[in-house]
């Protein structure tokens, strides 16, 4: 499916960072970030591994502590923010992790209903089993509902992960490596999936990835990060055209001419 | 030569400081878990489906291991204290050794042992799989409380349990005994029962109860500490449940000096 370009909204950015920092032991891995994500974007943060791009969507969804910088999202700044109101901005915000991260002991059923039983009090049965019908058929597996994450294949439970997310109807989304360990088919599937819960669910998102296909397929604008800060932003082509050493290789070994 | 030993002692006395933060840094992570356990779990929303589940899993895992132990360790008591009583011709008070040895002290210890190796290493790997593949941090960007469901549901379950447990072993245990005793001296149900509750006190069952709920806890506290703060991927999964059982046993072992202490005191 080709990407339709989205008009996002540059007045009203849903997370700002300025002065980004985040060490560990003495690696400084994130060296002074600014970042703007504005509503209704898809946002492809590139980069090679252990560059720190994971480490910033974990320090934006509040499971890392940022050394230093400024984080505003949805409104909210991260440092003066509270446990109860980081809960709820949670809620806001959806995570789709590497290894999709289901709970293994449990359904892909009771996957999906954990966070939104835990989330919307008083919600009957047959809103639950309405939200969850929507969620699966958003992501294409409804036929998968009574089964064990162990039985799902990684494309699937990537779209569970997804799945999961959505149910809360989240205003951001995160995505981790979405096609990190895929086939190039199911890849596809993917990005095409990312692009249709940005239409769908009208969600700004972050995706963080190092598969070129992907970042052109969903990014409306990439951020290229190389040595702990972003180097290159823009659309796709206006960060591939360029002479640099660091940025050239990147798209060469990708094969997308 | 003075330069090198020098080195070496200074290396070992900078080792041996590192040790010792590392020491009292645990200590007080341990602390802060606790704490927060005592926060969290007796505040609602309450998780009762998942603490039930955890109940009858704690019950399941150890029921048949505790079964047959009790039953060889009452056997194997009575027998062993056979020839000691024999030598003053007191074989008749069997089953008061018997009953008071298991219930003040091997029902408790025994199953809590067991606990420690079943139960205590299963928490111990399961939460430290779910925290090395994200599953506890899925669980709190989604705006849940993992520590609630997770931690305060098996430390609950631990501690309910492990009484109800306990008890269980003590009453196989003296089973053990009746078949050993009624084989050899040919005694009645009726009167074995009777010897064996005579000389039990309010205060035994009162401190056995006691035990069994600081076991039930720690093994519950230490298998989660360990696994929900579980690092370094598949071998930090072993040495979570290596490290509950090891800590709940030898955890175990120094509370039941401690309340055979604090309990002598009431007698």
């Amino acid at each position: 499916m080709k990407k339709t370009q989205t008009q996002a909204d540059h007045s009203n950015p849903v997370i700002s960072i300025r002065g980004l920092k985040k060490s560990f032991q003495d690696y400084a891995v994130l060296r002074g970030i600014d970042l703007d994500l504005y509503q209704g974007e898809n946002l492809v943060v590139l980069g090679r591994s252990g560059t720190g791009k994971s480490v910033l969507i974990k320090i934006i969804s509040g499971l890392l502590k940022p050394d230093a910088g400024e984080i505003t999202v949805l409104g909210h700044n991260m440092e003066q923010i509270t446990e109860k109101e980081l809960q709820d901005l949670r809620v806001r915000i959806g995570f789709s992790f590497q290894n999709s991260a289901l709970y293994d002991s449990m359904t892909v059923r009771k996957n999906l209903e954990f966070p939104l039983v835990r989330n919307r009090k008083g919600i009957t049965r047959a809103e639950i089993n309405t939200a969850v019908e929507t969620v699966l058929d958003a992501v294409g597996l409804s036929q998968t509902i009574n089964q064990m994450p162990s039985e799902l294949s990684g494309g699937q439970r990537k779209r569970i992960g997804i799945a999961r997310t959505l149910i809360l109807n989240p205003e951001v989304m995160l995505y981790d490596e979405p096609t990190a360990g895929l086939d190039p088919i199911t890849c596809i599937e993917i990005n095409d999936l990312i692009n249709e819960v940005q239409q769908r669910y009208n969600t700004s998102s972050i995706i963080i990835t190092h598969d070129l296909t992907c970042a052109k397929q969903t990014g409306d604008r990439i951020a290229m990060l190389l040595d702990g800060q972003f180097q290159r932003t823009g659309t796709f082509d206006e960060v591939f055209d360029t002479d640099d050493s660091r940025v050239k290789p990147f798209f060469d070994y990708n094969f997308i001419h | 030569m003075d330069t090198a030993e020098s080195a070496t002692t200074v290396k070992k006395n900078s080792k041996f400081k590192q040790s010792l933060i590392n020491f009292f840094t645990d200590l007080y992570k341990i602390n802060q878990f606790i704490l927060r356990f005592f926060r969290e779990a007796f505040v609602p929303p309450f998780e009762l489906k998942e603490i039930v589940r955890q109940c009858f899993e704690v019950g399941v895992r150890s029921f048949t291991l505790i079964s047959v132990t009790g039953f060889i360790v009452g056997v194997i008591f009575t027998k062993q204290s056979r020839p000691s009583l024999s030598e003053f011709g007191a074989q008749s008070w069997l089953p008061s050794l018997v009953s008071i040895a298991i219930m003040r002290a091997l029902a408790p210890l025994v199953t809590a042992l067991i606990a420690s190796g079943k139960v205590g290493s299963s928490i111990g790997a399961e939460l430290g799989s779910m925290r090395v593949t994200e599953q506890i941090d899925a669980m709190e960007v989604s705006g849940t409380k993992p520590f609630k469901f997770l931690v305060c549901t098996r430390v609950l379950a631990t501690t309910l349990t492990i009484p109800i447990l306990s008890t269980y072993t003590g009453l196989i245990a003296i089973l053990g005994g009746y078949l050993n005793v009624s084989q050899n001296e040919g005694t009645s149900w009726s009167a074995f029962i009777q010897q064996v509750f005579e000389p039990l006190t309010f205060v035994d069952f009162v401190a056995s109860l006691i035990k069994s709920i600081v076991f039930g806890f720690t093994i519950g506290i230490v298998g989660c500490y360990q696994g929900y703060n579980s690092t370094k991927g598949t071998e930090g999964v072993g040495k979570a449940a290596n490290g509950a059982v090891v800590t709940a046993m030898f955890l175990v072992f120094i509370e039941e000096i401690i309340i055979v202490q604090i309990t002598s005191w009431f007698r």
